[in-house]
């Protein structure tokens, strides 16, 4: 007897706390996902059929799970934000979300989070949006597998994929972003972690950080943005093994670091941007393991950069290896390998006898007279950068790499 | 043209596409390599060859010119029979191991090509040049000695002076004057021709306007081979002329 009052008790309890299952479709009795989450409870599922909701505005106000079934359509028809999520513990998967409303003075998003925790928003795809996925003061998230594919033209109205403000611990995973404003955007945001996403086609930036600190991003792709990455006014910052490729243009970079201090950039790949690396005003960041091929400038030292170390990177090919604004140079350079490298190794140890200078004399010319870039590759520059390797007058003569190595580094 | 120079001078390209990718192991930098041997050594060559090879049939050309056959058709048989030899030792003696080497797919074919075509186009220029310099000086060494500087002036000291001019005016708009400057000789416009395929991404990195629509276009592309064709053109013409009035 005491056996059966337990079981029952026990079923009693589970009928009580577990979820139940809301169904959403067209011709069921809950037609919206509006009414859909009016009817839930917290810790219910809301499951989204397949069909086209007309729904904007939509609050979701407590923790649900929201799943479509076969991408149904959410279509705000332009007239502002889709869905916004103020409920802590909310996971939104799978819908089809169109059509965000433009303005000029809200940033309508096609999913905001705000002020929430532990959210999960995965497997969505967005299209013709004005701001994609807005986390906002909020921590402990994951945004994972989400496609979305904006048209923007201008910078002045259009909005960002996915972007972070005052928010801490997110993870953003093999999402991937294209003709948005900027692919990825973290403002004033903490501890994330940005991995295996691709960002490209962008306006603006694959990338941005402002004001974000102890972040990392590795193992993504940037490819022909207006400028792959930039990272600007944040500390501690890990770059770890990125792509970043085809950033062409005339202010276009694979990464712009302005105002960084104390980060690792380690095993990334520079492919044809016109500048690889610019760097302003950043200080004691590592560079390791890096590949730069065929850009115009690997990197563009703009001044004001102190104790950064450049050890191990392979210099692919590159236009110029190294441009400096002046001749001062409180960076090191050691162990690299040099595709222009020109010097010998007798006794064999796989490092060159004789120091690497990478900063060529043109380099300096085409500095201050950007025209002249136009007789790269002549004769006469050649015998003035021989000239300016012999003695130094015009570029820092401290700045050499000590052990060139010989062969292409592979790790 | 049974020349053995023109032997030699296939021989020398051989060599030199062998020992490069021997070398180098790596196509696209073999190409940058070739770059700079085309707008130095093509020129010089085709220089030396066409002086030489006019003052050498000197005695022949008077003895042909006593024939009843036209003087615009000796002179031209001559100028193209040197060019036409040089351009084919410059293309099968540097596409040859290129060939071997697997040009065909890589995906460096379209650089290569646009070195062999700007080669061509460098000799054809070079030789007529000559020519001219040839035809103007009764004195040997005196043409030799034009010949000479005319490549130094176009290979080095053009663009000495060119960078001391930008330099000199560099607070004014220059993006137009830098582009006219390399349309003015033929060594810059082959060099930059060859840039635009290789440098692209550094050529971007420059703000004007006129730069943008110069290089990201194909614009560039076809302004540069007429301007070539131009430089191929005149200088032929002048033969015609001045072999019509000479009087030998």
């Amino acid at each position: 007897m005491r056996h059966i009052l337990v079981l029952l008790a026990v079923i009693l309890m589970a009928k009580l706390t577990v979820a139940q299952t809301v169904e959403v479709c067209k011709t069921c009795p809950i037609s919206t996902l509006k009414d859909g989450i009016a009817q839930a409870k917290d810790f219910d599922t809301i499951v989204v059929k397949k069909g086209t909701y007309k729904e904007h505005n939509v609050l979701v106000n407590k923790p649900l799970t929201i799943i479509g079934e076969n991408y149904p359509v959410i279509d705000g028809e332009l007239k502002g934000e889709i869905i916004t999520v103020t409920s802590d513990n909310v996971t939104v998967d799978g819908l089809f979300i169109i059509n965000v409303g433009n303005s000029y003075t809200a940033d309508y998003a096609a999913i905001r989070v705000k002020n929430s925790k532990n959210f999960l928003i995965q497997n969505l795809v967005l299209e013709k949006l004005f701001f994609g996925i807005y986390i906002e003061k909020s921590r402990d998230g994951k945004v994972f597998h989400n496609k979305i594919i904006g048209e923007a033209v201008e910078e002045y109205n259009s909005g960002n994929g996915i972007q972070l403000w005052y928010s801490r611990n997110v993870q953003i995973e093999h999402n991937f972003v294209q003709h948005v404003r900027d692919g990825i955007y973290l403002e004033f945001s903490n501890d994330c972690v940005i991995k295996n996403n691709v960002s490209a086609l962008n306006v603006r930036y694959g990338l941005h950080f402002m004001f974000s600190n102890d972040d990392s991003y590795e193992d993504n792709t940037f490819e022909n943005n207006g400028a792959g990455v930039a990272v600007m006014f944040s500390k501690r910052i890990q770059m770890f093994n990125n792509i970043f490729k085809e950033n062409w243009g005339t202010a276009s970079y694979g990464l712009l670091l302005k105002e960084i201090n104390d980060a690792e950039i380690v095993g990334n790949t520079f492919e044809n941007n016109t500048i690889g690396i610019n760097i302003e005003g950043s200080n004691r960041i590592n560079y390791k393991h890096n590949t730069f091929s065929n850009n115009g400038w690997a990197i563009k030292v703009k001044g004001a950069c102190y104790t950064n170390i450049f050890t191990e990177n392979n210099f692919l090919y590159n236009s110029f290896d190294i441009a400096y604004n002046s001749k001062v140079n409180d960076n090191e350079f050691d162990k690299n390998y040099w595709s222009s490298y020109t010097g010998y190794d007798l006794d064999k140890n796989g490092i060159g006898d004789i120091p690497y200078r990478p900063v060529k004399l043109f380099s300096y010319i085409v500095n201050r007279t950007p025209e002249t870039i136009i007789l790269l590759r002549s004769m006469f520059i050649d015998i003035i950068d021989f000239s300016e390797k012999v003695s130094p007058v015009f570029t820092p003569d401290d700045l050499l790499d000590n052990n060139p190595q010989i062969k292409k580094l592979t790790w | 043209m049974r020349s053995r120079w023109s032997y030699v001078y296939f021989a020398f390209y051989l060599l030199l596409g062998v020992v490069l990718l021997f070398l180098n192991n790596d196509l696209s930098k073999a190409v940058i390599t070739l770059m700079n041997v085309i707008i130095v050594l093509v020129p010089l060559i085709g220089t030396i060859f066409g002086v030489m090879y006019y003052y050498n049939s000197q005695e022949f050309t008077e003895l042909l010119l006593a024939q009843p056959i036209k003087r615009s058709s000796i002179f031209l048989g001559q100028y193209l029979g040197v060019a036409l030899s040089l351009s084919m030792s410059l293309i099968l003696g540097l596409g040859i191991p290129f060939v071997f080497y697997g040009l065909f797919e890589s995906s460096a074919i379209w650089d290569f090509s646009l070195l062999l075509i700007t080669g061509t186009f460098l000799t054809l220029i070079f030789t007529a040049l000559a020519f001219n310099i040839a035809l103007s000086n009764e004195n040997k060494i005196k043409g030799f000695g034009y010949a000479i500087l005319l490549w130094l002036f176009l290979a080095v000291i053009y663009d000495g002076l060119f960078l001391m001019t930008l330099i000199l005016f560099e607070d004014y708009p220059l993006d137009k004057v830098s582009l006219i400057g390399t349309m003015l000789n033929p060594i810059d416009l082959s060099r930059t021709l060859i840039l635009l395929k290789l440098d692209i991404s550094a050529l971007l990195g420059y703000t004007g306007a006129v730069f943008k629509q110069f290089f990201g276009t194909s614009f560039g592309l076809i302004v540069s081979f007429v301007m070539l064709t131009i430089w191929v053109v005149m200088p032929v013409l002048r033969i015609v002329f001045k072999s019509k009035k000479k009087d030998f």
